[in-house]
């Protein structure tokens, strides 16, 4: 009781997911809790776009999310959309159960640039952080270092801290102790099991 | 931090007014979503959104472009933003002509919607923000609906708040269109008397017989179609505040019966015979010189110092230009909303010509001018051309020209009648104003067979 769920959705780089997983554990306070692979969401591909639909995606988590998991975080390593924009790097539900987020675009070789690990994890933790953020109630937020801050393009992404500011820190310790004491389980410390 | 502003998705695709809506939910705003125009509108009906994203294609029934007219009937400053997958040159000018804010191309930037949803919210920030200064200052300057920010009627307004509630009798003096029924509901809603009756009756209106009746009421049979006992308007206002406009024109037996009713507080109802009790505080008001009309015998002076116990004098707009930019305002707020259209705003020139602008017929005429200006105004904003009916008809060349082959009678009879128009009937007036006293005028209108 009382856990963050990570899933990958098809094949993901298990580095990416683990960062992701160590990052939401450490700022959340969490334990944090790594599915076995959700199949390919090959149901979400829109061949016109040649992308993945984030909102099909998130509906599918829903279904899956265990019993016992606060939140649910699907990564995917696919590009995916919402039909009004050409991207979205991660959706979520506000103070909802689901979130997804894509690490397509987070590759400085979707830029046609070599590649950076350290650059590309440090995205992959503040996305995580941020889709999560929004799980627990928090909307964008105007501080410049903060995680909650809005970003779409990869240049606001890599410009913002990979923390949450010390406002939206205090909103989401509240609405995580919230979560718990709904769903009667006890914050433990942070890692993996 | 969560915003104020609330946002309505309108598309009858659920995935794309779901996944817009979550997007916008994500910056802070409430998002509402409608999955046709009819449902649309209905939610504009009950709720003024910041921004509403509208889909150009939806099945049969109101369409993205009729759903926006709608709206925009509801609400002239609504931000529409027509959204479609197939852009096309004309549907976006049309879109745009129609009012349209922007017109976006699915699937479009996040970036772009992001700076465009930030853009109209600053802006309807600014709009609130400049709503609640005016209406701050419109409330700084404005007492019982009476604007004005010049000394002499913040005279008045103190004046008002230190006779409202005793119960001598006031005299208002102003010129036409002053504003002084505005200055008599000022003094009576501010007062004990609040909760009673305020009863306005213009003296200037009715026949000496007829205004008799209307201000003492009548027993039944008390005249030919008197079928019936009914209170005049001394009973009505019991308790309450009698207003006598145009007090100058009341004729001399009626001057003895006001005089009577101010001094014992009791009158007879037209053919009674029973003697009626009435608490009553009475305002007159007049727009001719009271004191001029005792000097020349036609108004009792024991009644005019029985009125003029407190006297207000309102100030004309000329010797308050000050006030202009302020009534402009405030009159262009209401009646825009009154009128339903999109006018909120009067350009510098404008409103220097309004400055400039003699007003003879003070707040009213003023009131007028901007009515008639946001009637046909093409834009939000009221520009001097909007205006360009106080500059009046130039001139001709060489002076006035007669038409050809008039007897000057005629003539006569059209200035007189034409004064007759333009006094409202008021012989008075008409006379003062062609320079000839009221029995001159009588008899020209008795000459030329005019019957008022």
């Amino acid at each position: 009781m009382g856990y963050l769920a990570l899933a990958p959705a098809g094949v993901v780089e298990p580095e990416a997911i683990g960062f992701a997983s160590a990052r939401v554990a450490a700022a959340l306070r969490l334990e944090t809790v790594l599915l076995k692979p959700f199949p390919d969401p090959e149901y979400a591909y829109d061949p016109g776009r040649g992308q993945y639909s984030s909102t099909l995606v998130l509906r599918d988590a829903l279904s899956r999310r265990p019993a016992g998991a606060l939140r649910l975080l699907v990564v995917t390593e696919h590009d995916i959309f919402i039909p009004m924009l050409s991207f979205v790097y991660g959706q979520a539900q506000l103070e909802g159960p689901v979130a997804v987020m894509s690490l397509a675009r987070l590759r400085q070789e979707f830029y046609g640039l070599p590649s950076n690990k350290p650059l590309f994890m440090g995205r992959v933790g503040k996305e995580a952080l941020h889709e999560l953020g929004h799980t627990f109630g928090l909307t964008h937020c105007d501080e410049p270092v903060c995680a909650m801050r809005l970003s779409t393009a990869i240049s606001q992404l890599d410009a913002k801290g990979g923390d949450y500011c010390p406002s939206c820190a205090i909103l989401l310790r509240e609405a995580v102790a919230a979560a718990l004491a709904t769903a009667g389980g006890a914050q433990t410390s942070g890692g993996t099991r | 931090m969560r915003k104020h502003w609330e946002i309505l998705v309108v598309d009858d695709e659920a995935v794309m007014r779901e996944s817009l809506a979550a997007w916008l939910a994500e910056d802070g705003y409430s998002v509402d979503t409608a999955a046709s125009g009819a449902e649309a509108v209905a939610r504009a009906r009950a709720t003024d959104y910041a921004i509403y994203f509208v889909d150009l294609k939806m099945p049969p029934g109101i369409d993205g472009l009729e759903a926006m007219m709608e709206i925009r009937k509801l609400h002239p400053d609504a931000a529409v933003i027509i959204m479609t997958a197939y852009a096309t040159v004309d549907t976006a000018i049309t879109a745009m002509k129609e009012g349209a804010l922007e017109y976006i191309v699915k699937p479009c930037n996040p970036e772009e919607i992001s700076l465009l949803v930030a853009r109209t919210i600053k802006v309807k920030n600014l709009e609130r923000e400049n709503l609640i200064l005016r209406q701050r200052l419109e409330k700084q300057y404005s007492f019982h609906d009476i604007i004005s920010k010049n000394p002499k009627m913040n005279e008045i307004f103190e004046l008002i708040r230190e006779i409202a509630s005793i119960k001598s009798t006031v005299l208002i003096e102003g010129e036409s269109g002053t504003g002084k029924e505005l200055v008599a509901r000022a003094i009576h809603f501010s007062g004990d008397r609040a909760g009673h009756p305020f009863v306005a009756v213009s003296c200037a209106a009715l026949a000496e017989t007829l205004l008799e009746s209307e201000l003492f009421g009548h027993e039944k049979g008390a005249f030919t179609g008197a079928n019936e006992r009914k209170r005049g308007k001394f009973e009505l206002a019991e308790g309450g505040t009698l207003f006598l406009d145009e007090i100058g024109d009341i004729p001399p037996k009626l001057q003895v019966d006001l005089l009577r009713v101010l001094q014992e507080r009791t009158f007879f109802r037209v053919g009674g015979t029973e003697e009626v009790s009435v608490d009553v505080r009475v305002i007159a008001a007049t727009r001719v010189n009271l004191r001029e009309e005792v000097a020349a015998g036609r108004f009792r002076d024991d009644l005019y110092y029985r009125l003029n116990v407190i006297n207000v004098h309102i100030p004309p707009v000329r010797e308050r230009r000050e006030d202009i930019p302020l009534l402009a305002h405030a009159f262009v707020e209401r009646l825009s909303k009154e009128l339903g259209k999109d006018v909120g705003e009067i350009s510098d020139g404008a409103l220097k010509m309004l400055m400039d602008h003699e007003w003879p017929g003070n707040v009213r005429e003023l009131e007028n001018a901007v009515e008639r200006a946001i009637v046909t105004a093409k834009t939000h904003v009221l520009s001097e051309d909007d205006f360009s009916f106080l500059r009046g008809a130039p001139p001709a060349p060489g002076g006035w020209l007669p038409p050809d082959a008039v007897p000057l009678d005629e003539v006569e009879k059209q200035v007189i009648l034409a004064t007759l128009r333009r006094t409202g009937g008021n012989v008075k007036e008409a006379a003062d104003s062609l320079g000839v006293d009221r029995s001159t005028l009588y008899d020209r209108l008795k000459r030329y067979g005019v019957t008022r």
